[in-house]
């Protein structure tokens, strides 16, 4: 960017390699809140939902609307409220999760097979332990692959928190951006999308456990 | 913060919305408006130029399947701050300079893939048969492309190209943040002075205009498609 200065300066990443792994601490711990609340809010309003299905589409709209608000607007909505904090980074990503982990995990419990189901109940399961035993298991492919896409998305999104003083890899970025400085910048991105990739493998490996039966037919 | 402060956020930022001075000179609120919908507008036209051919070439070919599929997910997880840290460096070797240039090309490759992945999997799911029939009355397979498997496919196609317009809306405000015009203007410069009323003004202008933008969109895929066809199903 400057003249002269060259595009990546490995000397750079050698001297901040404990900024480095500050930032990338701070990225999963950013993502794995937003991931881990966003499932438990997902999951309550996902049996409520199969429970209560007239109430899919209000849920889907206001998750929906929520999902298309942009992350930045989202974020600085919040900052007269919970100002530059943790906080306000997880309520917008938690809020970007929803939508997507609701979709799937409904999807997944509804696609369980009627027969299965019939079978299930006819061993004796009662309906709690048919939905846990059963139900969810099944669940569990489309459930995991709902919870991959948000995974890699929030971890897309962590870094547009360092705007509101959060951030993670996306702290770098910034930096970078602020200071002109190409090897900042791009230390960030290339760890946010390798994080990205490295978390989706890590689910992959986490469903094939889950779910052994479908190496079989896979 | 105390009830008082929300109260004031509202009343300040409907304040800020009825000052004529934020309706003249080069940051007006329609000024900033219409360089977020130019950015956008051709961002998206790019992309769109650039992956509804493939996707439909490929759609039609059955050929490389796997990658058409899987760009989807790889876009996702490009994100959209990290794409404008690339864009920057090579807007600048390209000599584009700061604003306009690097935020376009950062929202291109952000495009690509729904628009992509939907004209392909729409094209795909074209009825094997009704494909058959139409070689069989002697269509030219450009021809089978154009009269038969795009209008068939046209909802994914446009649910494609909403879903890239929103996403493009949404991320052109981090264009502000390389000096670039558009709506981000006030969120950044809000945060940077410290101008809570400016930056409350710009979030909602761009929630709003995001969510105008799908609205808008969704009236027109159902005016578009085919009245036989109208339950559209969303791949992505």
């Amino acid at each position: 960017m400057t003249e002269g200065e060259p595009l990546i300066r490995w000397d750079w990443i050698g001297s901040h390699l404990d900024e480095i792994g500050f930032r990338l601490l701070q990225h999963v711990e950013l993502t794995a809140i937003a991931v881990t609340v966003g499932f438990i809010i997902a999951f309550v309003l996902s049996l409520l939902i199969l429970r209560i299905p007239r109430i899919e589409g209000p849920v889907t709209w206001v998750t929906g609307t929520l999902y298309t608000i942009p992350s930045l607007a989202l974020f600085a909505l919040l900052i007269p409220y919970t100002g530059l904090t943790l906080l306000s980074a997880e309520i917008g990503l938690v809020s970007y999760t929803l939508l997507i982990l609701i979709r799937n995990i409904v999807r997944g419990i509804r696609d369980v097979p009627a027969d299965v189901i019939e079978a299930a109940t006819g061993m004796g399961y009662d309906n709690s332990d048919r939905f846990w035993r059963v139900e969810v298991p099944l669940a569990t492919a489309v459930i995991i692959a709902g919870v991959r896409v948000a995974t890699i998305s929030t971890i897309g999104l962590v870094t547009v928190t360092a705007l509101i003083g959060q951030g993670g890899f996306g702290f770098l970025i910034l930096i970078g951006i602020q200071r002109f400085f190409s090897t900042e910048l791009i230390v960030g991105a290339v760890c946010s999308v390798s994080l990205a990739i490295f978390a989706d493998a890590m689910l992959v490996l986490l469903q094939r456990r889950l779910t052994p039966w479908t190496r079989v037919a896979g | 913060m105390d009830p008082g402060g929300r109260v004031n956020i509202f009343v300040d930022t409907f304040a800020w919305f009825t000052d004529p001075a934020h309706y003249t000179g080069s940051n007006a609120v329609q000024v900033r408006v219409f360089e977020h919908l130019e950015l956008s507008a051709l961002a998206v036209l790019i992309a769109a130029a650039i992956a509804l051919p493939i996707g439909l070439y490929l759609g039609h070919t059955g050929r490389l399947a796997f990658i058409a599929l899987n760009v989807a997910n790889v876009g996702r997880a490009l994100p959209s701050l990290a794409l404008l840290a690339f864009a920057l460096p090579i807007a600048f070797s390209l000599g584009l300079g700061l604003g306009f240039w690097p935020t376009l090309i950062s929202l291109i490759p952000l495009a690509l893939p729904p628009i992509m992945t939907n004209a392909y999997v729409g094209i795909r799911g074209v009825d094997r048969d009704v494909i058959e029939a139409a070689r069989g009355m002697g269509l030219s397979e450009p021809g089978i492309l154009r009269t038969v498997e795009a209008p068939l496919a046209l909802p994914l196609i446009l649910s494609g190209l909403r879903t890239a317009s929103v996403n493009v809306v949404a991320t052109a405000t981090l264009g502000a943040l390389v000096a670039g015009g558009g709506l981000g203007r006030y969120i950044v410069d809000g945060l940077a002075l410290q101008e809570y009323d400016r930056l409350f003004a710009g979030a909602l202008l761009v929630a709003t205009l995001a969510i105008l933008v799908e609205v808008a969109f969704g009236r027109f895929e159902a005016r578009a498609v085919s009245p036989g066809l109208r339950s559209p199903a969303d791949a992505l």
